[in-house]
């Protein structure tokens, strides 16, 4: 997804003479097609977050759109409150790309692993709020988004290659997307997770489970009308995300059936613990979590076993 | 500086980064012309745009400021913009001492160094006192000077306190720069009032009424 995001950007500059680019000296082998083409129009900013979006804040109140590129937790937690009084106070259209989100890091370790940008961003309403499920809807999110007032923070995962089946690389802000529809249960998930969630409603099926898959990629604004009418035809919802389970995708969700009083039991699938004391591929550490697709085929088929069990 | 307008892009910036001291950027803006008498009266009322710290929302304050340590990056974004766009702007930092306690600002003063932003100015207020004690004593920043100096600044030092000083060691030299200059202002705290000069406890003191009429005679007499 990053190498198709700076790879759009390349062409957005190419139009856009106030597209600039700095990287907290992240972006080995992704950044470099734009720090080729626009040298005059790049900058390394060094391992000092703080300042690159400080900086871009004062090149964006003098008409540019800087985008600042780093891990997702040095760019949202590192330099968090500088997004707050930079950018935000100033409704000032600074671009931030958290690479990574949940365990996209793996080996790295918990330092960086992105588990709170997607709910301290949301938090915030002067901003917009991106998380891509594919390389192809990070494409169309970026064309549809970069010139939006105020500041975005996009959360673009690693993986370049897989697709969620359905997609086809829409994106809409403020609305989600049903990318299968079944009528057992609704999944509703957020970024690149939602290729492990489309996966596991393919194992469901196999088990006569029909689920539908709700994405939701416009964290803020969130989509609530879409939520409304999904929410209402379902009496069980669960939400996957590799985040928290705390202030994420679940949080925001729950707020919408609380609001709008609608009679649907929610579960809240996401990290539930501070992890640490292990570390492993993003797939081991997602499986440890229960989030790869054969746990969360399992989740699925235990939720509704114990519902049938409450309800019969 | 050039001052053209509020709204002239051409405009040279200004960041008050030790946002605390905004009364006196009310009382600038006053002075030349861009806030009323009446806009003045309204300072920290309810429903004024004049709080104790800056809010950009007023014309003539182009960056909110009030968390330390977060100015000197926006000055270094705005006089990389001016020079990536061909400008002559300059801009204009306000920093304090105590100020200098915040990493993030180094990171800053790294990052005008490294890319020569000649086109900006941090003045630093150094009057050696910060919220709950002397600055030598909460976390001694001296020499203040060999430390900008090895951050790759240039490097000149002032009396605070006289204006005409000020500005001819902020033009000095001006033409032929080609890094960050920062100018130290020694100043005295509570300059000019006898009961407050150097003393702690007048960064948080409101003043009585009789302490008032003591501290205007004092400098209407200095004047």
């Amino acid at each position: 997804m990053r190498s198709a995001f700076i790879g759009a950007l390349v062409h957005i500059a190419r139009q856009d003479p106030r597209v600039v680019l700095l990287t907290g000296d992240l972006g080995f082998t992704v950044i470099e097609p734009f720090r080729d083409e626009f040298p005059d129009r790049f900058y390394n900013a060094g391992v000092a977050e703080q300042n690159m979006v400080g900086t871009a804040t004062g090149l964006a109140e003098a008409g540019f759109i800087p985008f600042v590129y780093s891990i997702v937790t040095f760019a949202s937690l590192r330099a968090y409150e500088f997004v707050r009084n930079g950018p935000i106070a100033h409704r000032l259209r600074v671009r931030i790309i958290g690479v990574g989100g949940g365990f996209d890091y793996g080996t790295a370790g918990f330092t960086h692993y992105g588990l709170e940008d997607l709910g301290i961003m949301r938090m915030q309403p002067g901003i917009t709020v991106v998380a891509p499920a594919d390389h192809r809807q990070a494409v169309a999110a970026l064309n549809s988004t970069y010139e939006l007032d105020g500041p975005v923070y996009y959360r673009i995962g690693k993986d370049e290659s897989r697709m969620v089946e359905g997609l086809d690389g829409r994106f809409e802000l403020g609305r989600a997307d049903l990318v299968l529809e079944g009528e057992d249960v609704l999944l509703i998930t957020i970024g690149s997770i939602a290729c492990e969630v489309a996966e596991a409603a393919g194992r469901l099926s196999a088990h006569g489970v029909r689920c539908s898959v709700l994405v939701v990629s416009s964290f803020n604004p969130f989509p609530v009308a879409d939520l409304r009418e999904a929410l209402s035809r379902f009496s069980t919802a669960i939400t996957i995300e590799a985040h928290y389970a705390a202030g994420g995708l679940g949080t925001a969700v729950a707020e919408v059936i609380a609001d709008h009083g609608i009679a649907c039991r929610l579960v809240r699938r996401g990290v539930n613990e501070t992890p640490l004391g292990v570390t492993g591929s993003s797939g081991y550490m997602s499986e440890i979590h229960g989030l790869a697709s054969e746990a969360l085929a399992d989740t699925v088929l235990r939720t509704i076993e114990e519902l049938s069990i409450t309800n019969g | 500086m050039n001052l053209p307008g509020p709204d002239d892009p051409e405009r040279d910036r200004f960041v008050l980064s030790k946002g605390h001291a905004a009364l006196a950027v009310y009382a600038a803006l006053h002075q030349i012309g861009w806030l009323t008498a009446e806009q003045l009266d309204t300072y920290c009322g309810d429903g004024s745009l004049l709080g104790v710290h800056p809010d950009r929302d007023l014309r003539g304050i182009d960056f909110t400021t009030g968390s330390l340590g977060h100015g000197l990056a926006l000055g270094a974004g705005a006089a990389l913009a001016a020079r990536m766009q061909g400008s002559g702007r300059r801009v204009f930092v306000l920093i304090s001492d105590a100020e200098c306690n915040e990493g993030s600002l180094w990171e800053s003063a790294m990052f005008a160094a490294h890319h020569g932003l000649d086109n900006l100015t941090a003045i630093l207020d150094l009057n050696g006192q910060q919220a709950l004690g002397y600055t030598e004593q909460v976390m001694d920043l001296a020499p203040m000077d060999q430390r900008w100096v090895s951050f790759g600044w240039d490097v000149d030092e002032v009396d605070g306190h006289d204006t005409a000083a000020i500005v001819k060691t902020v033009e000095s030299g001006e033409a032929e720069r080609s890094r960050p200059h920062l100018v130290i202002a020694n100043t005295v705290f509570g300059y000019g009032v006898s009961f407050m000069q150097n003393r702690l406890e007048w960064h948080y003191l409101p003043m009585s009424d009789q302490q008032y009429e003591q501290a205007l005679a004092e400098v209407r007499k200095a004047r």
